[in-house]
């Protein structure tokens, strides 16, 4: 997803007063004080974020805000959505602006350590793809050389591009655009004879051609993009806490427990490992600080994982990404998450 | 032969001809505006092509638009079931659905009359300034008005906004009570101090004990919640009210011959005009955190706002240094013969003359200044072009949609342009006393 390296500088910059910030004040208790959770969203992106008519926002990445908030507030609605741009997210994260930020930002190295914020998981395994029309007859991105692509500039996708191509001595002649709508524009205007980002974002960006069976999406997928959630670095009872949310979220997948079963569940369940996730047995909460039924807020505020992916991203949706990598671990995905006692 | 003698006198007068086609009605105006010369026949007929090309491309994808659909894919339908499989045409249903959110953001919709209200409000208080027919004693209204709409806006207390304007009746007060004990120059350092004081400790303790006596509060709206035209608006308006009385004031600071005065215009001025104005906004929303302490919420739109005035002021500044430096030397020195003091110089003659020399100079730094509103999206508040624009095709129902939110979006933008541009060419003619 997109980086841009300049700002990540100002930011490593800025970070001993981000740092001296986070040990300062506890995350958590500020958020309680606040009564809110301040959540760094996307400006807008298709299925992961994205603010309906009436301004209520909705999405896969939205969908973490809103547990987080119902786990420590009691209450998903408790949250104030800020967008964030990809040039600005991490600054807004290390000044404090934001507790959370949710915004399907990958995983790296650099970011975790260097960036100085913590990821606590990952909410969607996404990797780089590539569309291309179909009457361009090819069906395999080994077939690209000396092709022309349309790339986001700044972003990790770029670079990974260059490394795919590299690695398979092929040359390409990139075209640099700004944003994804532009990106499609350029494509559809046969600016371009590929279009390259994440796998999802072109699923949508298929999905919403007047065309979509004229384009198709080649098989290869060239780097790994581990979305998740992070926070600031230092303070690691608020990363625990988000982590465990989201590992809550899967959890609660994995045992069956649905929004609308949950408070028969909470009754009924002999399942130990059930009871501790909602409260009725053990003290985990009180572990993290939080309430007993911290985790069955969590799940109440939007379903499980599987609930939240299919309602905002899934096959029913225009979207209609399948599970895929992000099905559970028993079902041949990478979802796993660890036992809750 | 005997020639007559009779002299020829004509009797009666021919009818008039018409004159030749060619010189007359649309013929003429053609030949002499379209057709004068090879080259000017070259460029007409290159001229009207590029006209016809892009209006026979762009004006049926325009009329073909349909303004009643839920969805990108449903405008694509109606369209292919009117005109046929495989024809586009432009999806406008996407401003009738979302238009709410361009005008106000995600301002909550039950207070929808307060921007509104504002909004038509403002024009009543620019209307005196703008127009010198209608009654004076309107002025007045144009001074109240900052805090009026600041109130209608963010809502919140009716004390904040009055104990802030109380601040100038603070400083008037102070004035006329140290001038006759201390002297004039005293009495002005009174009139800025005083109500520096008052607003800094004074004015919130009694703002707060007046709400609790007698409170008058609309409901509060945050500043996050502001968005698309209203965020326009509200920085636009604000910046442009602003940034004229600075820029004049630091326009004069680097004529002065006062050396720290002068230098501290002229570091301001180059400083800030030698600075993108990106860099000012992200210094306002991301640098600033690290310097004040943790916790505070310096409201970001009024930290924006901030920066857009200091920098239209530096090009004002520099604007209305044209104009002064334009004017006749012997214009100064009348108002010296006058025996004018240098404020009297000023108000009286130098400045009416200045600034209407700078007018088109001011006006196209404020038509700019107000197209750079979109900029906030870098710092994200949501403008409406491209901050609201990003946010509605995030959707699903509108994803795919790129051309309609910039041509609605660059038509308003336009008009609002357009009626500033107008208004300075009024005022230039109205003001127009020479004889060229």
């Amino acid at each position: 997803m997109k980086q841009s390296v300049f700002l990540g500088t100002l930011a490593a910059t800025a970070l001993i007063a981000g740092g001296a910030l986070a040990q300062g004040t506890s995350t958590l208790d500020t958020v309680k004080a606040r009564g809110e959770l301040n959540c760094g969203v996307n400006t807008g992106l298709v299925g992961f974020a994205a603010p309906d008519a009436n301004g209520n926002w909705q999405g896969f990445d939205v969908a973490i805000c809103k547990a987080v908030a119902a786990a420590v507030l009691g209450d998903a609605s408790k949250v104030v959505y800020i967008p964030t741009t990809s040039s600005d997210r991490f600054e807004q994260l290390t000044s404090g602006k934001i507790d959370l930020l949710s915004r399907n930002t990958t995983w790296t190295f650099s970011r975790d350590t260097d960036l100085r914020i913590d990821f606590v998981g990952v909410n969607y395994y996404d990797g780089q793809g590539f569309m291309v029309r179909k009457d361009l007859g090819v069906s395999s991105a080994k077939e690209l050389n000396g092709a022309t692509i349309c790339i986001q500039t700044g972003t990790t996708t770029e670079l990974n591009l260059a490394d795919y191509f590299k690695a398979n001595n092929m040359a390409y002649t990139a075209v640099p655009i700004e944003t994804n709508a532009e990106g499609e524009q350029q494509y559809l205007a046969g600016a371009c004879d590929a279009y390259t980002t994440d796998a999802s974002g072109l699923a949508a960006t298929r999905a919403a051609f007047a065309d979509p069976e004229n384009h198709i999406i080649l098989p290869e997928i060239v780097s790994k993009e581990p979305l998740g959630p992070s926070v600031r670095h230092g303070d690691n009872a608020w990363g625990d806490i988000v982590r465990w949310t989201l590992n809550a979220l899967i959890a609660a997948e994995e045992y069956g427990i649905t929004s609308t079963n949950i408070d028969e569940l909470e009754t009924s369940s002999q399942n130990p490992e059930v009871q501790r996730l909602l409260g009725t047995s053990g003290e985990l909460g009180k572990m993290i600080g939080l309430e007993p039924n911290w985790a069955m807020n969590a799940i109440k505020a939007g379903g499980n994982y599987g609930e939240i992916f299919a309602a905002t991203i899934g096959e029913s949706t225009p979207i209609g990404l399948a599970r895929g990598l992000n099905a559970q671990w028993t079902q041949g995905g990478l979802l796993y998450a660890p036992p809750f006692r | 032969m005997k020639a007559t003698s009779d002299p020829f006198v004509r009797r009666e007068m021919l009818a008039p001809a018409a004159p030749p086609i060619t010189e007359a009605g649309a013929v003429k105006w053609m030949r002499e505006n379209l057709f004068s010369s090879p080259l000017n026949v070259i460029l007409t007929v290159l001229g009207i092509g590029a006209v016809v090309y892009l209006v026979s491309h762009i004006a049926p994808w325009m009329l073909r638009g349909v303004w009643n659909a839920g969805s990108l894919s449903e405008c694509r339908q109606i369209i292919e079931a009117r005109y046929g499989e495989g024809v586009t045409g432009a999806c406008w249903a996407l401003i009738r659905e979302r238009w709410p959110q361009y005008l106000f953001g995600f301002y909550p919709s039950e207070l929808y009359w307060r921007p509104v209200l504002a909004f038509v409000l403002m024009l009543v208080a620019i209307a005196p300034v703008l127009f010198d027919a209608l009654p004076r004693k309107m002025l007045w209204f144009a001074l109240v008005y900052p805090a009026l709409g600041f109130w209608l806006l963010w809502g919140g207390s009716v004390w904040v906004p009055v104990m802030a304007l109380a601040g100038f009746g603070v400083g008037y007060v102070a004035a006329k009570v140290v001038q006759p004990l201390a002297g004039t120059i005293l009495a002005s350092i009174a009139a800025v101090l005083a109500p520096v004081l008052w607003w800094l400790f004074a004015a919130g303790p009694v703002a707060a004990a007046l709400e609790s006596l007698i409170p008058i509060a609309l409901q509060e709206v945050r500043s996050r919640e502001f968005g698309g035209f209203i965020l326009a608006f509200t920085i636009g308006f604000t910046g442009i009210a602003f940034s004229l009385p600075l820029g004049v004031l630091l326009a004069l600071g680097r004529q002065s011959d006062m050396f720290i005065v002068n230098k501290l215009s002229v570091g301001f001025i180059e400083f800030i005009r030698g600075v993108p104005l990106i860099t000012l906004l992200f210094t306002a929303s991301l640098l600033l955190n690290y310097f004040l302490p943790p916790g505070t919420d310096f409201d970001i739109i009024l930290r924006v706002i901030i920066m857009v005035v200091l920098f239209a002021a530096a090009y004002i500044a520099e604007v209305v240094r044209g104009g002064l430096a334009a004017l006749p030397r012997g214009q100064y020195e009348a108002a010296d013969a006058l025996g004018l003091d240098y404020f009297k110089a000023q108000r009286l003659i130098i400045m009416p003359q200045a600034l209407k020399i700078s007018i088109p100079g001011i006006v196209s730094t404020f038509i700019g200044l107000f197209k750079d509103t979109t900029l906030v999206v870098f710092v994200g508040l949501l403008d409406p072009l491209k901050g609201i624009t990003d946010a509605v095709r995030a959707s699903t129902d509108w994803k795919g949609v790129y051309w309609e939110p910039y041509i609605f979006v660059g038509a308003i933008f336009f008009i609002i342009c357009f009626s500033m541009s107008r208004y300075s060419m009024y005022l230039e003619n109205k003001l127009k006393t020479d004889h060229r």
